[in-house]
């Protein structure tokens, strides 16, 4: 019988594929489980119990936390989505000419420089500007954060934009749309799952970046990750676990929400 | 006067194309000039890379021609967007708006012209009636098959009451079948509107059966305006003459000529009657072409003979192939009769009688 080459059956596949399956999802699996110990070991089970989910729910400073993260992220996200809408439709509604290429670059720029780097220039040219204007409030995170969020929203914006058919605004010029009522009635509606996507996606990166955060944050603007951070050093309880599940559990519904809109056609 | 300006609904005037820069130079359409009359269906006919779709976009606009004018009853288009031509396009694709209904895509003109809703909405109905689409009107039009995707690019085209319509290709992607329907549909809305139709194919057929005066194009040239059959019968150029149809290509010589008819003298000594192009003085050496059609077989007593080497039956017709006498070959094309009496067998001598007027002899 002449077989196929199915790398499902080659010697080996299962074991690597149950290890990798292991190490993706034991850790994971154990925060998890012990957000629901009822007692305060982060190790031995002792029983099942929401304790630790009303404990961190009624402690003052995760929720100020996270309302921190959700003021900042929404800000950041509606931010990198208008520019990484703008920069989508400029490096896709054109013809292609030299240096687009350099010009995709530029507008991922996050995604190459190392984290790090742009954390220590925003801690320093920020604090420049603390200094000459005195405003220490939560715009620096947003900016930053924005900053860093623009290639997520850009990615499936653009995405969307090439593959719609260009033909589409062509018949609008046609049928006498200008180029802003053929932006307005026909782009637009076409693109916004692209946007949504784009959005939702830049919010999940803000809601959890730790590195730039703790960088450029001022005192007591900690939001839930670098309060998280903060709470680590410290003595752990399971109110972490439970901190982390509840994160966990909002992340994999935006994900997936973003996965449902992105296939979506039309 | 050659032709009163007000029948002119578009005049292609010196019209030059040019796609990109230094080496990678295409020039796309050089020189062209062309006089499209009110009311015309007008087709621009040519394989593809020939220049028929670089020119419609240029009179829809979303190109700009590089030299040249284009006047639109007498105005000058060829510097306004798109959007402020009163000329509307089907496009190959279609590009129906997928998150706008039947009757949405439809009003999209209307709407953005700025016609009151009253307006809009009889003006949707009426369209809806001429393409028979009333009963889908609220679809989406993911939801209704290419034939009637057609039928609403159409109405959306039309809707706006344009002075010009633009059809690029609009039958390529339908079936055989689907596309003759839309052959008559397309005649019926031309006739039912009035407005001028400019058709863009490759398909030779679909031009002859469609068109009141077709253009053939080749490698950004027009080398013949004229009727179907001024196209078909009276070919002025080879590429004409081989694109259109089945032909036979005759070498000849000139004997004599006057101001559109010659005699001349072919391989087999024969001399036959053929017709001239309009404002070309043939001498010397020339090529005459005959169509299949227009000879038939004899016995003897035609102006050529030779071996008959192959046949080809087609059901309707049969194609006789031939090996002349003096070299080269000839296709004879006959109607079938249902008289079985007397026929030729393959490497059977045969003559050609050539019928009368039914050669032509070509400018190249």
């Amino acid at each position: 019988m002449a077989s196929r080459f199915d790398i499902r059956r080659q010697t080996g596949f299962p074991t690597v594929a149950l290890f990798c399956f292991f190490l993706l999802y034991l850790p994971l699996s154990v925060v998890v489980i012990f957000a629901f110990n009822s007692g305060t070991s982060i190790a031995v089970w002792e029983g099942f119990s929401f304790r630790w989910f009303v404990q961190a729910w009624s402690n003052q400073q995760v929720v100020d936390a996270s309302i921190r993260s959700v003021q900042i992220a929404s800000v950041a996200a509606v931010i990198a989505t208008v520019a990484a809408t703008m920069a989508a439709l400029a490096t896709t509604r054109t013809r292609p000419y030299r240096g687009l290429t350099f010009k995709y670059a530029f507008i991922n720029q996050p995604l190459m420089v190392p984290e790090i780097v742009t954390a220590v220039a925003l801690l320093i040219f920020f604090s420049r500007i603390k200094i000459a204007t005195g405003y220490s409030g939560l715009g620096y995170l947003m900016i930053a954060h924005a900053a860093f969020c623009i290639p997520f929203a850009y990615l499936p914006i653009r995405a969307r934009l090439e593959s719609m058919d260009t033909a589409l605004e062509t018949a609008a010029a046609d049928l006498y749309a200008t180029p802003w009522q053929a932006f307005r009635r026909v782009t637009l509606p076409l693109l916004w799952p692209g946007i949504i996507a784009g959005l939702m996606l830049a919010f999940v990166i803000s809601l959890d970046d730790v590195v730039i955060t703790e960088f450029v944050k001022s005192a007591g603007q900690d939001t839930l990750p670098t309060y998280m951070l903060g709470q680590l050093r410290r003595v752990v309880t399971p109110e972490i676990n439970a901190i982390s599940t509840a994160f966990l559990g909002i992340s994999v519904a935006i994900v997936t929400v973003f996965f449902l809109i992105s296939r979506k056609k039309t | 006067m050659p032709e009163k300006p007000d029948q002119i609904a578009i005049d292609v005037r010196h019209v030059t194309k040019v796609f990109g820069f230094g080496p990678d130079k295409v020039h796309a359409l050089k020189d062209v000039s062309v006089a499209i009359r009110e009311n015309e269906f007008f087709t621009l006919l040519g394989p593809s890379g020939c220049g028929k779709t670089t020119l419609l976009r240029l009179i829809a606009g979303f190109d700009f021609p590089t030299d040249g004018e284009i006047l639109l009853h007498g105005q000058d288009i060829a510097p306004l967007p798109p959007y402020k031509r009163p000329v509307n396009t089907v496009f190959q694709s279609y590009a129906l708006f997928p998150h706008l209904t039947v009757a949405q895509n439809i009003a999209f003109g209307l709407e953005m012209l700025g016609r009151p809703r009253a307006e809009i909405d009889a003006r949707v109905s009426q369209m809806l009636t001429l393409v028979r689409m009333e009963e889908l009107r609220n679809r989406s039009t993911a939801q209704i098959s290419g034939g009637q995707q057609q039928r609403v690019a159409l109405a959306r085209a039309l809707a706006p009451q344009p002075k010009v319509l633009l059809l690029d290709e609009p039958l390529s992607a339908l079936d055989f079948k689907l596309r003759k329907e839309m052959q008559i549909e397309l005649k019926r809305l031309q006739h039912e509107t009035g407005i001028t139709f400019i058709f863009v194919t490759h398909d030779q057929e679909e031009a002859l059966t469609m068109s009141d005066r077709i253009a053939v194009m080749s490698a950004g040239n027009i080398l013949q305006v004229g009727s179907p059959k001024d196209i078909y019968d009276r070919p002025a150029v080879r590429f004409v003459a081989d694109f259109i149809g089945e032909t036979n290509f005759l070498e000849a010589a000139m004997v004599s000529s006057t101001k559109d008819r010659a005699s001349v003298r072919l391989g087999s000594g024969a001399v036959i009657d053929a017709s001239v192009p309009k404002g070309f003085s043939p001498s010397g050496k020339v090529t005459v072409v005959i169509r299949p059609e227009h000879a038939r077989l004899a016995d003897d007593g035609g102006e050529l003979s030779g071996r008959l080497a192959n046949i080809v039956y087609f059901g309707t017709d049969t194609h006789f192939h031939v090996d002349l006498d003096g070299g080269g070959s000839f296709i004879v094309r006959q109607q079938n009769t249902r008289d079985e009496s007397r026929r030729a067998q393959e490497g059977d001598k045969v003559s050609i009688v050539v019928g009368t007027g039914a050669a032509q002899v070509l400018r190249d």
